[in-house]
């Protein structure tokens, strides 16, 4: 069993890139399941066509505690039997949400959700590692493999290298690696050429480039991967290609974060930040 | 430099050698020899600084001097420990603060309310669930004039918003609804707990209770908590003088008394550390003065009504007189009985913020001698204050770790130790005698005229009991 998580600047896409990889794998015979580690709820709705499925959390609030509930109410199973299951948590400005996926996740282990044959799990965790709660997934030897979705925005540049920084701790306390950089693009100028740039400094690679396409847009309106709602389109080939590199990843590294200096110094170097800007 | 504070320096450093390095340059600064002329640079500890990891400190925290001390005792205000349900029931009713009135009708010290955290408080917020404790008070009982909300560590952690509860939930009940911001993690003791606790009674509560007339004795008795009838020990005694007390602060205190302490004429204040801070502020808010007193033992007694009395006019100084005159055979007969038993025994002191220096007085009335002393949480001016009252070259002790009162204890061989609950067994089983000086051992009152008979026989119980000769005293 491979457990992957994937992180990236909230917006950033993951949720859409890895319910469009998990799919491609199913499609290509993994076993797969997904565990969402955000409040919102929003990490496996493209598999199972609604809009949020019930979170364990949130049926834990209802009824009183974790140990009241059924596997079987929050492990819900989806397009080509991926099976999905939501943490939840509390709406933004209350309440403890990293604690809830604490809660969630050790709730699904102890009730036996990670199967022997299930070949990957992938976590879609929020925004950034924000604190203990969300480094959930990588900590105590559960995903040992790290994707980080960014694009060529400065912004999601800055949060890929300050995952890398989380990684790193983590890397040296729990034998955490970095599996690459996924571009999701925005097309911003020289995109391509500045994120391969930003994964050869973090010591990783850019496994792969998704250009961006109005298809997954339709997709999404109607609650399903690309995979699932236009199989021949030419998107659907990039999420299964990623699918596919994913599988046969074998360049795992330790990062090597960036400092701020070096990061805009980056961005001159492509001519994206001007010295005089960099002033300002 | 004496031979006496050169010795207990030698003493001190053989006890530090214990210690590995680091740990043993950290403690050396918070122990001493006390030198009462304060010539000696090297004789004045220091305090208030975090405890040092790895050491038994048995200090407690924020939570415990808010709700444990200075807001638990309130009677008429029912105190929620809001979080998880083990530091409310860890610290139900364990300081004996007396009151009267019909406990679950119109007071409620005893009871334990708790909001009973549970994960999804932790993961959801808990302000719901505190609304509605407060909601299923209020019906619960009617006759209740406030409610304290004492926030436990995960409050904090997770950033409930309680003071946005209290002041919706107060509106609706007309009475006041005090969120205490007291989360275990802040601060090095118990003693921050202390300050935050004055600061929502100076926010919440002060000024505005209600007072039909004034006269000019009026006091108010700040810092006595009742513990074993303390508070009313010494309250009939100012009213013998011819003083009013108004309020008393918190022991056996209601919210209204809470309300009116601005009204008094002067403010007498017994725990000086725990509650200097309200008696500042009302000094510097209403122009009252505030005095510091001590009623442990005739000596001290007979100093503190005469220094109270200098503050009025001749008619309570001639009672001060009168009660002296009046009381001096009464305590003059306890001191016959008991001072042979006791005389020349040895004493060692390791407690709060004040009775480390306030009860000394009273053990040298009955011919005992305080070897060592030592505050959990005291602060400069708490040392400043002690340094007078002991021998030269007695042992001055600083959030004192269980190995430094072991080690100090086997050198000093004192009769007798006073400390804590969490000391008292370790000392039965050294086979020295021990009194829970925090609540008593059960007993009390100790202030006043009352007290002072139950304290000598207490220590003459405690020193002298034949048990102590059955067990073979650790060497």
């Amino acid at each position: 069993m491979r457990q992957i998580a994937v992180y990236g600047k909230g917006g950033i896409g993951k949720s859409t890139t890895s319910q469009n990889v998990v799919a491609g794998l199913s499609e290509a015979g993994y076993k797969c399941m997904i565990v969402g580690c955000d409040p919102k709820a929003d990490a496996t709705r493209l598999i199972l066509h609604k809009k949020a499925q019930t979170t364990v959390m949130d049926l834990a609030r209802e009824r009183g505690s974790v140990e009241d509930l059924e596997i079987e109410e929050v492990l819900l199973t989806g397009y080509r039997n991926i099976r999905c299951a939501e943490s939840g948590g509390p709406e933004p400005g209350v309440g403890c949400a990293g604690r809830g996926v604490i809660t969630a996740i050790n709730f699904l282990e102890e009730n036996g959700a990670y199967e022997a044959d299930t070949d990957f799990v992938f976590y879609d965790v929020l925004g950034d590692v924000v604190c203990g709660g969300f480094a959930m997934p990588i900590r105590e030897g559960k995903a040992k493999e790290i994707y980080i979705v960014t694009s060529g925005e400065m912004m999601a540049m800055y949060a890929a290298n300050n995952i890398s920084r989380g990684i790193l701790k983590y890397a040296q306390s729990g034998g955490v690696r970095l599996g690459g950089l996924i571009c999701n693009s925005r097309k911003t100028d020289k995109e391509y050429e500045l994120i391969s740039e930003l994964a050869r400094r973090l010591n990783t690679q850019m496994i792969h480039f998704i250009p961006r396409d109005n298809e997954v847009q339709r997709a999404e309106l109607r609650r399903m991967t690309v995979i699932e709602y236009s199989p021949g389109h030419p998107q659907a080939d990039e999420y299964r290609a990623l699918a596919r590199k994913i599988a046969e990843n074998k360049n795992l590294v330790i990062p090597t974060p960036l400092s701020m200096d070096e990061l805009e110094g980056l961005l001159m170097d492509f001519g994206i930040l001007e010295s005089e800007d960099a002033a300002v | 430099m004496s031979t006496a504070i050169r010795e207990t320096q030698k003493m001190i450093e053989e006890v530090l050698e214990g210690y590995p390095e680091k740990t043993r340059k950290a403690r050396a600064g918070h122990l001493a020899a006390n030198d009462p002329g304060g010539e000696c640079s090297t004789c004045r500890v220091k305090s208030n600084v975090k405890s040092r990891p790895g050491v038994m400190t048995v200090r407690g925290c924020a939570y415990a001097g808010s709700k444990g001390v200075v807001w638990g005792p309130v009677k008429d205000q029912i105190t929620v420990s809001h979080g998880p349900v083990g530091c409310g029931q860890y610290s139900w009713w364990a300081r004996r603060n007396y009151y009267n009135g019909m406990t679950g009708i119109d007071t409620f010290g005893t009871m334990h309310i708790t909001t009973d955290f549970q994960e999804r408080d932790i993961v959801y917020g808990g302000d719901k669930a505190l609304e509605a404790a407060l909601n299923e008070l209020r019906e619960l009982m009617p006759l209740a004039r406030g409610i304290g909300i004492l926030s436990e560590c995960p409050v904090g952690l997770i950033g409930d918003d309680i003071e946005a509860v209290a002041k919706k939930v107060s509106a609706e009940f007309g009475y006041p609804i005090v969120p205490v911001r007291c989360e275990g993690f802040r601060g090095v003791s118990q003693s921050l707990g202390h300050h935050i606790a004055n600061d929502t009674i100076r926010d919440h509560v002060l000024g505005k209770g209600s007072m039909e007339k004034s006269t000019p004795y009026d006091v108010a008795l700040i810092g006595d908590y009742n513990i074993g009838g303390d508070a009313w020990a010494s309250r009939k005694m100012l009213e013998e003088m011819g003083l009013r007390v108004i309020a008393q602060w918190t022991g056996d205190a209601s919210v209204n008394e809470l309300g009116i302490a601005q009204k008094s004429k002067l403010n007498l204040i017994h725990c000086y550390r725990s509650m200097n801070y309200i008696c500042r502020h009302m000094e510097e808010k209403y122009g009252i003065p505030w005095v510091e007193f001590n009623f442990f033992g005739p000596t001290k007694i007979y100093q503190s009504l005469r220094k109270i009395a200098s503050y009025f006019d001749d008619s309570i100084k001639e009672n001060a007189e009168k009660m002296i005159e009046k009381y001096k055979p009464v305590m003059d007969a306890v001191i016959e009985k008991y001072r042979p038993r006791l005389r020349d025994k040895k004493v060692m002191l390791y407690v709060g913020g004040l009775r480390p220096r306030h009860t000394i007085g009273a053990y040298e009335d009955l011919g005992m001698e305080v070897v060592a002393s030592g505050y959990e949480f005291g602060h400069d001016d708490d040392y400043r204050r002690t340094y007078p009252e002991m021998k030269e070259g007695a042992v001055i002790m600083d959030d004192a770790t269980l190995y430094e009162l072991e080690e100090f204890t086997r050198r000093l061989r004192p009769d007798m130790v006073g400390s804590g609950i969490k000391e008292k067994y370790s000392y039965h089983k050294m086979g020295v005698p021990f009194r829970q000086m925090h609540s008593w051992d059960y007993s009390g009152p100790y202030h006043g005229f009352d007290g002072f008979p139950v304290f000598a026989r207490d220590m003459d119980m405690t020193v002298n009991s034949p048990t102590w000769k059955l067990i073979r005293r650790k060497r």
